[in-house]
């Protein structure tokens, strides 16, 4: 077992370990606290594959985050309100399943993301940037004047949407299907890396000429990382929501995109447990920093400073080194 | 060598300018089965240009390229690639943060040409990883498989450039300045490696080491400004007046 291996089963553990102690001396708060980690950290996930093996800077993720909010609101609120969705050409409910509601956001945030990386990797370096930027201002002002979905303030969902054999009103059990679900996205994540595809995609980020010398198209490696990488990104934004009980255009915004960039970053970037130790950090410095000064973020900017300029690798990289070559 | 046959590559009339400055200037040359053919001059002739315009980087402004007898002038790169063209780099740009066998494996995986696998292992993968271990055995990086490319030297590097072109088993190679810093027993053991490698298929050589040259070449061009002045074995080049003056030197 590698260092690295042996800091990410100890992050798992600890992040599993954490809500169990709280739900034990009952403090239910730590355990929203964990489960915002969990999720958070599935974005990230998310948003790795892009960032990390593909080396895609993209600042437009909050439109899969959004996609997977709205996806939520909008199935909850119509199975809430007992309406349909639309009766023309064919009817659609709402519903309060989770599984059909991931399978939507999952679906609908692929399809965006297909789109958006159609268009946007057909650019580079910071075009590439402002492109994703533009597409996710553009789905924040749409959400924003969407009224019938609650315009500016959002949606509210009054009961958590259900899942077959849980009740996920109790916090310890919801905080488990999202732990459930990063694992997987985790053991996805590092079998992608290995992969032929994740061979090509990373050898593509570091040089496109050779991809292209034997016979394989960038273009084509960094789409397909796109839609997967929006798609986990998506998924975790209707369980976000699904904590929440609430979707608004903030969601959208590039404000999250950042957040979850930063938060990659001072995890450490392309490696597996970055994100997980990011979010984790990125949730403990809320709410230390946040309760000692409305301002908190000039901290973590600060911190994200120190992270870029000596610790490239993040924590993950400081604690674990540089990462190990698979054979 | 028959002078019958089609030839493997061939460019016809090609013109490429960057503004005022003419690297290409109607380039018609031809690699044939077997031969290498060495591609001389000297420095800003426009040699990288053309191997660019050969391999698909760069577009000539007019004439064309014909691979295997298809004409390939408005193919990507990628499609020449899965049609036959091996080439390697004068800079070489290999995955640096990979290892040598990663690398390695990349090439047979764009030879397979199925790289949308995303659960089994590329390096587990038996067939990947045999094509992979040859090529690497053929130019002697076996013993480096494992060994980060950034911390290959300079030779080394160039094998590797080598080896991943070798995974593709082209129909013709196209190598900018192989032996480029090589040293003078690198640049002997590639050459005897070159020498053997023409039989499986012919190589568009571009040179400086006129060593190397002279020992591989069955035929040679010289480009000086953008044009080819001579083309002809290696004997007529050597008695070349025009070459002898404009690139060996008049002592040469
Ligand atoms: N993309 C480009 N834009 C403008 N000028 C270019 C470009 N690429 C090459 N050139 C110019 O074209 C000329 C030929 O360059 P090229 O790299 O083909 O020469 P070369 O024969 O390979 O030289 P060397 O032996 O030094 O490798 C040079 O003057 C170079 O500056
Ligand atoms: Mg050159």
């Amino acid at each position: 077992m590698t260092r690295e291996t042996l800091i990410n089963s100890a992050l798992a553990l600890a992040l599993l370990l954490v809500p169990l102690l709280a739900y034990a001396m009952d403090e239910p708060f730590i355990i929203t606290l964990a489960t915002k980690v969990a999720i958070l950290a599935l974005a990230g996930v998310g948003l790795n594959i892009a960032l990390g093996l593909g080396g895609l800077v993209s600042l437009g993720h909050a439109a899969f985050f959004g996609i997977g909010g709205y996806a939520m609101g909008i199935l909850a609120s119509h199975a809430q309100s007992y309406t349909a969705i639309t009766d023309w050409p064919v009817l659609i409910e709402g519903t309060k399943s989770m599984p059909v509601i991931w399978l939507v956001a999952v679906v609908a945030s692929g399809i965006t993301a297909l789109l958006i990386g159609a268009l946007s990797l057909r650019t580079s370096g910071v075009y590439f940037i402002m492109i994703t930027l533009a597409f996710g201002q553009m789905l924040y002002y749409f959400a924003i004047s969407w009224a019938a979905y609650g315009g500016e303030d959002g949606l509210s969902i009054y009961v958590r949407n259900s899942f077959p054999g849980l009740n996920t009103l109790d916090p310890i059990q919801f905080f488990a299907i999202t732990f459930v679900l990063l694992l997987a996205a985790l053991l996805f994540s590092a079998r992608l890396a290995r992969s032929p595809f994740g061979l090509a995609l990373n050898a593509a980020r570091q040089s496109p000429q050779r991809v292209e010398t034997i016979g394989l198209s960038p273009y084509r490696l960094r789409l397909l990382a796109f839609v997967i990488s929006g798609m986990i990104t998506g998924l975790a934004g209707a369980l976000f929501a699904d904590l929440n009980r609430f979707v608004s255009p903030t969601m959208f915004s590039w404000q999250t995109s950042g957040e979850i960039m930063v938060f990659i970053i001072l995890g450490g970037t392309a490696r597996l447990f970055g994100p997980v130790a990011g979010a984790a950090l990125f949730i403990i410095l809320e709410h230390i920093l946040g309760g000692l000064s409305e301002f908190w973020h000039i901290y973590l900017g600060l911190l994200l400073l120190l992270v870029v300029l000596f610790a490239k690798g993040g924590v993950i990289g400081t604690l674990a080194g540089r990462e190990k070559a698979h054979d | 060598m028959t002078d019958l046959q089609t030839p493997i590559l061939e460019t016809r009339n090609i013109c490429k300018s960057f503004d005022a400055l003419k690297a290409s200037q109607d380039i018609s040359l031809d690699l044939r089965a077997g031969e290498i053919h060495a591609l001389i001059g000297p420095n800003g002739a426009g040699k990288s240009t053309l191997i660019a315009q050969i391999a698909g980087g760069l577009k000539p402004d007019s004439g064309s390229v014909h691979l295997n007898g298809r004409d390939v002038t408005t193919l990507p790169t990628a499609k020449r690639a899965r049609l036959g063209l091996g080439r390697t780099f004068q800079v070489s740009a290999l995955a640096m943060e990979d290892t040598v066998l990663q690398n390695a494996v990349l090439g047979a995986l764009g030879a397979q040409g199925r790289p949308f696998h995303l659960f089994q292992s590329a390096l587990g993968n038996a067939s990947l990883r045999q094509v992979a271990e040859q090529a690497l055995e053929r130019v002697g990086l076996q013993d480096h498989a494992r060994t980060r490319t950034a911390e290959l030297s300079h030779g080394q590097r160039r094998q590797l450039e080598v080896a991943v072109a070798l995974t593709l088993q082209p129909k013709a190679f196209v190598m900018d300045e192989p032996m480029a810093g090589l040293g003078a027993s690198g640049s002997k053991a590639l050459t005897g490696f070159l020498d053997s490698l023409r039989e499986q298929a012919p190589i568009l050589m571009v040179e400086h080491d006129m060593d190397a040259v002279f020992a591989l070449a069955d035929r040679i061009s010289v480009l000086v400004y953008g044009q080819i002045i001579a083309t002809g074995s290696v004997a007529e080049i050597r008695a070349h007046p025009e070459v002898r003056r404009a690139y060996l030197g008049e002592d040469a």
